[in-house]
């Protein structure tokens, strides 16, 4: 029986499988010491063990699982480059045949007729596909306790969220079920899971990414992106899911090679600590590990300053108009007419239209719906819309300010570290602001990666990183060697009590 | 006080392109229904547009020919309501930053030069089609919907006019030479049966002398200019009583009702409606360089003017003929493939096509074989250039008759046939044999000594009798320039 271990022929040393990165993993089977199916099987069993708790995945798609890696243990040569990878997808990916709901009761059955580039990507380069991961609703929320198939829990503490909305995909790779996931970041969507999760998640700047077959929460702001145990893991994912997609307009080819990782310090690079982001409204324990980190960050050759997005007070307001406005058309296909849930014992096409939509969607739905619709009606599209866009362009002028000055910039990835589950879901307004330094990148467009900074009472932080647009080689480069500097190398207890 | 209408048009045209809007599914009439869908135009989940360079083509040719500004940046809005046919919940159309805008289209109408004014022209794609169930057809009391997609994301351009048509007959000649200018540019089979052509109007009155807008009214999706025309002329003399009776104009949309001719107000609710436009984030904005624009002027069909402008000057034709055969790029194109293939004189090749042919085909609904566009199914007439000019050309040279060619022309319309062919077939080669004439013209003179006094006492319009009579004998195939010339020999001998 396949467990989380197994010993390496060549030294005999015990491995706990759980904890290799994609890497090593890639490493191993190229050697022939490991088999993806052993790999996959020992994901699966995980998920068997621990996954009625943490409920990181809505679907496990295990057969298939088993099936994709026996397929790439028996093919001897030519194995594509990411061979026999066991891979957590988020459920906002449309994938073909395969249930897609977006963790929305309006698609408990939609099962897409096509699949999404980048998972189509991924999957020409060889990955096996473990099954569909939870998520706040439709993308909207911040702990993915908006699922409406029921909450993912932080397997560093099963009380605790686990951030979101790719909450199920963070919690995955935390506890050892998958060895790497894909997510999406609309406000902060892949990074601040990540950071509550004590793991790697970037990023890309808008248009790196195809969004074709990405279920649109806010178009302009939506990007998919890694979410890696370590920095390495999230540079090689990016290199496959990069490029121009003639099926997304919005995809630019990436223009610039993207080289591999070098060992070095940190010399010679200049951070800029925003210091808006920084200070009040953020829990002690976060502004204590975030400085410690920022500490080892100038002792390997940072060059630390200060940095400041004046305007960075409006951006979470902006974005609550912009995101729900784009997404109150986004969602209106969603209607009962072609596919999906339909309200039965309705008459006529307006009632049908309105139980469909009350009994499908959630609360928060809902809400942002109704915001944006609002946002959008005539008389007051000046004052909300046209306003928030001027902030948006504000935004990118702050960015461009800050960056000028500086390589790159830092902050905490979110105020807090993990919080505990229903305590904060009564005010979403103080859940909106679990997002408050994720959501100007986004804003802007800019690449960003939140790497694990430290532990706080137990909690893992994380540190956000940002570049400036297309420079994701120099940004993982310095994620990678702050990454080497910090030194975090810690895992969640699921994956620690495999060893 | 006199009131003048003010009008203006909102016109849609599908565009013959190959692909939808924003997909690849083809773009075609009828069908099995939801057989040309995918991803984009069924709007599943995380499906995206991607804009049809070929419709942007299509669009520059219909805005230069508008003789509009084409503004080097244009974007794409979504324009948000909810019903079956647009299954985005939105539709992908321009809003406040059009194509192209400022244009004008001159129209004449009995020998005078209206100017009307081209406010702008923008792209945007068709709904779906929606099939209600039950006994009137209508949403309304229908028992079940169906759906077809295979519309649903067809280009369509729409071009709103200024308010600067002044009464329903320049409004039907504006619509007609805008149909013909885009056949001209191959970009619409421009059927309005088939929905390819579509126009709503806006109409209001006011006092004659005044600048001023009154309080205006749509008329919607008027499906042919006729009944366009006459909805106008309905809504003027409802509008006119209303306001001589001193009651108020209410803005709203009005429904005129073919049949009986009436015009009734539809409910204001719906079409109370509040688009919420926005950018459409999906795409990104449509950027028309000068090399573009003038690549697209290159390239752009010979317009109307200037073929009847060719036509008089490398062809010799009157201006009437050459504006008359213009005026239908199918017609003008048939033409010009006859003077081509064959060395018939184009003068005599226009008279018959404006005459007898255009009738035939105006009686049958048939088109002529060319390469315009036409709505799939429609009939196309046998008649080939080749045989049409051989034909003109055996007029032209007394080997058929005039009023055997009445008879010959549709019978060839009909069986594809030769001229040749049908005149041998029913032995109607004219009569140019002077032996054979001279005996019919004997006996008509035999048997008329009255009339042959009559013109030998100078009453020379007598001649018409005679060659009457020998028509009459030959059965119309005696050439009348030579009876005309034998008989006066005769007569005077």
């Amino acid at each position: 029986m396949v467990l989380s271990g197994c010993r390496l022929s060549w030294n005999r040393e015990y491995v706990n499988l759980l904890r290799l990165t994609a890497t090593e993993a890639l490493e191993l089977m190229k050697r022939g010491e490991i088999s993806s199916s052993e790999f996959t099987g020992a994901f699966l069993s995980q998920i068997d063990r621990h996954d009625d708790d943490v409920f990181a995945f809505l679907n496990v798609t295990g057969e298939s699982a088993r099936e994709e890696a026996a397929a790439i243990d028996a093919s001897a040569s030519g194995r594509p480059a990411l061979a026999g990878l066991p891979t957590a997808i988020k459920d906002v990916l449309c994938t073909r045949g395969v249930t897609t709901t977006c963790a929305s009761k309006m698609l408990e059955n939609y099962n897409p007729i096509y699949t999404a580039t980048c998972v189509q990507r991924m999957k020409d380069a060889g990955i096996v596909t473990l099954g569909k991961t939870n998520m706040d609703e439709f993308a909207m929320g911040s702990s993915t306790e908006n699922s409406a198939y029921g909450p993912t829990r932080n397997p560093w503490d099963l009380e605790r969220v686990p951030g979101g909305s790719s909450g199920g995909s963070a919690a995955a790779v935390a506890a050892g079920e998958c060895v790497w996931a894909l997510g999406s970041d609309t406000g902060g969507s892949i990074r601040q899971p990540a950071a509550f999760c004590g793991v790697v998640g970037l990023k890309p700047t808008y248009g790196s990414v195809s969004r074709y077959g990405l279920i649109a929460f806010a178009s302009s702001f939506d990007q998919v992106g890694p979410i890696t145990k370590n920095v390495r893991d999230a540079h090689l994912m990016l290199q496959f899911l990069v490029g121009k997609d003639p099926l997304d307009s919005t995809s630019v080819e990436y223009p610039v090679e993207i080289p591999p990782l070098e060992d070095r310090d940190l010399s010679g690079v200049r951070l800029g600590i925003v210091k808006e982001l920084v200070g009040e409204g953020f829990d002690s324990g976060v502004m204590e590990t975030f400085s410690k980190a920022v500490a080892m960050l100038e002792a390997a050759g940072a060059e630390i300053g200060e940095a400041s997005l004046p305007h960075v007070e409006y951006a979470l307001p902006a974005y609550y108009i912009l995101a729900p406005a784009e997404a109150s058309a986004n969602l209106a296909r969603f209607d009962g007419v072609r596919y999906g849930l339909r309200a039965g014992d309705t008459s006529g096409i307006t009632e049908m239209y309105e139980e469909t939509r009350r009994i499908g969607f959630g609360d928060e739905v809902k809400r942002r719906i109704m915001l944006g619709t609002h946002a959008l009606s005539s008389g007051y599209y000046d004052a909300y819309y046209g306003q928030a866009q001027k902030v948006r362009t504000l935004m990118v002028q702050d960015f461009a300010s800050a960056l000028g000055q500086f390589d790159m910039l830092i902050s905490p990835t979110a105020p807090t570290t993990a919080f505990r589950l229903g305590e904060k879901t009564g005010d979403p307004l103080t859940m909106y602001k679990s997002d408050i330094c994720t959501i100007p990148v986004n804003l802007a467009g800019l690449p960003a990666i939140s790497i694990p900074a430290g532990l706080s009472e137990g909690l893992p932080v994380g540190l956000q990183i940002i570049g400036k647009a297309f420079t994701a080689p120099t940004l993982l480069q310095t994620a990678y060697s702050a990454e080497t500097a910090i030194g975090f190398g810690r895992v969640s207890p699921l994956i620690e009590g495999q060893d | 006080m006199e009131f003048e209408p003010v009008i203006g048009l909102e016109i849609h045209v599908e565009l013959s392109t190959k692909s939808k809007m924003f997909c690849g599914c083809r773009v075609e009439f009828g069908g099995e229904p939801n057989t040309r869908t995918c991803p984009v135009c069924l709007a599943h989940p995380g499906a995206l547009p991607v804009m049809n360079q070929q419709a942007i083509r299509y669009l520059a040719r219909i805005s230069l020919s508008l003789e509009c500004s084409v503004p080097e940046k244009s974007i794409f809005h979504r324009k948000n309501y909810f019903y079956p046919d647009l299954p985005k919940g939105y539709q992908i159309s321009q809003y406040d930053q059009p194509f192209a805008v400022d244009g004008q289209l001159h129209v004449m109408l009995d020998e005078k030069d209206y100017r009307v004014g081209i406010e702008r022209v923008h792209q945007e794609e068709d709904t779906a089609k929606n099939i209600h169930g039950g006994e009137s057809g209508r949403i309304a009391g229908s028992t079940y919907s169906l759906i077809d997609f295979n519309r649903s994301g067809t280009p369509l351009v729409e071009i709103v006019t200024r308010p600067d048509i002044h009464s329903p007959q320049v409004a039907r000649a504006f619509l007609n030479k805008l149909k013909n200018t885009l056949q001209y540019l191959d970009v619409s089979d421009c059927n309005m049966e088939e929905g390819s052509l579509r126009c709503d109007a806006n109409i209001s009155m006011r006092p004659v002398g005044d600048t001023g807008l009154g309080v205006k009214t749509e008329l919607k999706n008027m499906n042919s200019f006729k009944h366009l025309e006459k909805g106008l002329t309905q809504e003027i003399i409802r509008q006119t009583e209303l306001l001589k009776n001193g009651e108020k104009i209410v803005q709203q949309t009005v429904h005129f009702d073919v049949t009986t001719g009436d015009i009734s107000p539809l409910r204001s609710k719906e079409f109370a409606h509040d688009y919420r436009y926005f950018p459409e984030p999906d795409l990104v904005p449509l950027i028309a360089t000068a090399k573009f624009v003038d690549g697209i002027r290159a390239e752009m069909p010979e317009l109307p003017e200037a073929r009847a402008q060719r036509y008089m000057k490398d062809l010799e034709l009157p201006e009437y003929n050459a504006e008359v055969l213009t005026a239908s790029r199918e017609l003008a194109d048939f033409f010009e493939s006859v003077t081509e293939k064959t060395s018939a004189s184009p003068k005599s090749v226009s008279n018959w096509a404006m005459g007898d042919l255009s009738g035939y085909l105006n009686s049958t609904g048939e088109h002529l074989a060319t390469k315009s566009v036409f709505p799939e199914g429609s009939n196309i007439c046998k008649l080939s250039p080749e045989n049409f000019g051989n034909f003109v050309k055996m007029v032209d040279e007394g080997i058929i008759g005039v009023t055997s060619g009445k008879e010959v022309l549709p019978e060839m319309c009909k069986t594809g046939k030769s001229a040749n062919k049908i005149v041998k077939a029913k032995g109607l080669t004219q009569i140019s044999d002077q032996s054979e004439l001279e005996a019919h013209i004997d006996e008509a003179i035999a048997g008329n000594p009255g009339q042959v006094e009559q013109y030998r006492a100078g009453k020379e319009q007598v001649i018409g009798f005679f060659v009457g009579q020998v028509m009459k004998a030959t059965r119309g195939q005696a050439n009348p320039k030579l009876v005309n010339e034998l008989l006066k020999k005769k007569l005077s001998g």
